[in-house]
């Protein structure tokens, strides 16, 4: 097994990049052209961190290892991150509810390694956190005006919360890596943030005129390799390049 | 009584070098040229970042996609300035956007070819960016103000675009045998269209005689084209690559490139709709908007009511 600070950096890393990866998709096809904009940037936020975390993951990795190297060459099962963050786009209500229930998350976890014992991971988290502030309130804002917004918006955004739901709980598992690191003054400690997470994203959901899903059976696996079918495609087509000409630089 | 002729004292105005703002008289031809020219210039900004945004996903390297990213993120800024500079004309965003997805408004026709590997990426900034700014450089000193600063701003933005797309293609270049022809393979494919992009020669062009009077534009398109062409040839010899044009050759005594003959006849087909994209292009323009609409209606409403409940709280 892999030490548990590179696997709890490969899971923080992967999380940032499928993300990033996933809302440029929305590049050049945005509802209005300003919040176009404020989507690229928000992904540009994501794959920027995940560049920072894939560096300190390949220098913890050693001898040949780099950002790219783990970005492209690593197959699925070796990707760490939570299932939510690799379903497909959907629409933009889908889209922000996502990032809503996502970024509300990341942000307490940053912020939980704001205090982290690890250097690196410290210095990173105090570098994005302002950025995430920011994603969480933009995402937050969006989810309440279109919940209430028009009858067909909170239709349509309640219906993105549902099938969202079911993907939250794998926000808060805890492997072993995850307690040994949080023993160790390295990673927060999840429950807590699970707390804090729960209080914001009911007050956001109350302000949006929805209701808070009942929490039933939970999706998992992402930190294990185990995803979805939609992943393989992402990587498909995020690594072909690098992949069919291995020895190229770019 | 001497009768005073606006049409004479604005052209003197112009030929005095001072800019023209919004609130001044203008001749009625004078805004309609510009509405028109404005507004194709930010439809050219938005539905260029479709051929791009085609290699975001597929990018070889994180900081590639990162770079590719902020480029067409920028060109949707630069589409939000020069919107914003032709509404200080009177015109109005939603229309203007609305003759776009008509297909009554123009764009770029540069933008209907397609993106079919990273090279062409690189193609872009090099020769794309590269001659929309031999054209915006000039437009940096055009007579109407807003236009012209928001050409200063865009301009700083599109050379670091041409740079990085220079960078991509030295990378290529420098790279394994099949980069190179990758690299070969896309200048063969962007270099006619990037000469057509400053429009037909100047025996042909009808609307260039007036708008250089007035200072709009300050060179013609062969000008300008001329320029390019100095520019980019010693470019592409720095990379290594051949421009696919036999005729090509530098006359010593001008210090000019000579070139051959621009297949006008591809031109005007593209231009009427008959390029390889110009349909996906403008389905997906229309795709996004039609599919925003239920967004845009839902922050309109939820606007809406929170100024009503602002309204009610004030008056309680
Ligand atoms: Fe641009
Ligand atoms: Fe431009
Ligand atoms: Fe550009």
């Amino acid at each position: 097994m892999e030490n548990p600070l590179l696997s709890y950096t490969l899971f923080l890393a992967d999380n940032s990049l499928i993300t990033g990866q996933r809302l440029s998709e929305w590049c050049g096809y945005g509802p209005i052209l300003e919040q176009d904009i404020a989507l690229s940037n928000i992904a540009l936020d994501h794959l920027g961190q995940a560049r920072m975390l894939l560096q300190y993951a390949a220098e913890q990795k050693g001898e040949g290892w780099t950002e790219d190297r783990l970005a492209y060459f690593r197959d699925e099962k070796n990707f760490r991150n939570l299932l939510m963050t690799e379903l497909p786009k959907g629409d933009w209500g889908y889209t922000v509810m996502r990032a809503f229930l996502y970024d509300t998350y990341h942000f307490y976890e940053m912020t939980g390694l704001l205090q982290s014992k690890d250097e690196q991971l410290r210095a990173i988290a105090q570098k994005a956190i302002k950025e995430i502030r920011y994603h969480a309130q933009w995402s937050a804002e969006w989810v309440i005006r279109l919940g209430d917004g028009t009858e067909e918006s909170h239709q349509r955004v309640k219906g993105s919360l549902l099938e969202l739901w079911p993907f939250t709980g794998e926000f808060f598992e805890t492997d072993e890596a995850a307690i040994e690191l949080n023993g160790r003054g390295i990673a927060p400690n999840y429950a807590h943030i699970r707390t804090q997470w729960k209080a914001k994203v009911e007050e956001v959901l109350e302000l949006a005129t929805l209701e808070r899903p009942e929490d039933g059976w939970m999706q998992s696996g992402g930190r294990n390799g185990a995803h979805t079918e939609h992943m393989g495609y992402l990587l498909a087509e995020m690594q072909h390049i690098p992949r069919s000409y291995p020895d190229a630089q770019w | 009584m001497e009768t005073i002729n606006f049409e004479d004292r604005f052209q003197e105005y112009v030929d005095s070098e001072q800019k023209v703002e919004p609130k001044h008289w203008m001749p009625e031809p004078y805004r309609k040229t510009l509405i028109r020219q404005i507004s194709q210039h930010a439809h050219s900004e938005v539905v260029g970042m479709l051929p791009e945004a085609n290699w975001i996903s597929r990018a070889p390297s994180l900081r590639r996609k990162v770079a590719l990213l902020a480029k067409v993120q920028d060109e949707a800024g630069h589409g939000l300035y020069l919107y914003s500079a032709a509404e200080t004309l009177g015109a109005d965003r939603s229309d203007l956007v609305g003759d776009l997805l008509s297909g009554k408004a123009k764009y770029s026709s540069i933008f209907n070819y397609p993106t079919r590997s990273w090279a062409d990426i690189g193609a872009i900034g090099w020769l794309v960016d590269g001659a929309a700014i031999a054209n915006q450089v000039m437009l940096c000193r055009t007579s109407y103000g807003p236009y012209a600063r928001a050409m200063v701003r865009i301009c700083k933005e599109e050379s670091f675009h041409q740079r990085q797309g220079y960078e991509i293609m030295l990378s290529l270049c420098r790279g394994t045998k099949e980069q190179k022809e990758m690299a070969q393979d896309a200048l063969n494919r962007w270099w006619w269209p990037s000469l057509m992009m400053f429009g037909p020669t100047d025996k042909e062009s009808t609307n260039s005689a007036q708008s250089m009077n007035w200072k709009i534009k300050r060179k013609s398109n062969d000008e300008l084209r001329q320029e390019f062409i100095d520019k980019t040839v010693p470019q592409a010899e720095f990379l290594g690559l051949t421009i696919p044009d036999e005729h090509l050759e530098l006359d010593e005594k001008t210090g000019h490139y000579q070139f051959g003959p621009i297949d006008w006849e591809e031109f005007y087909q593209v231009l009427k709709g008959n390029g390889p994209c110009n349909k996906e292009r403008l389905e997906a323009r229309n795709k996004a908007h039609d599919d925003g609409r239920w967004v845009r209606e839902a922050a309109n409403a939820f606007a809406k009511k929170t100024l009503e409940r602002k309204g009610e709280n004030s008056a309680a």
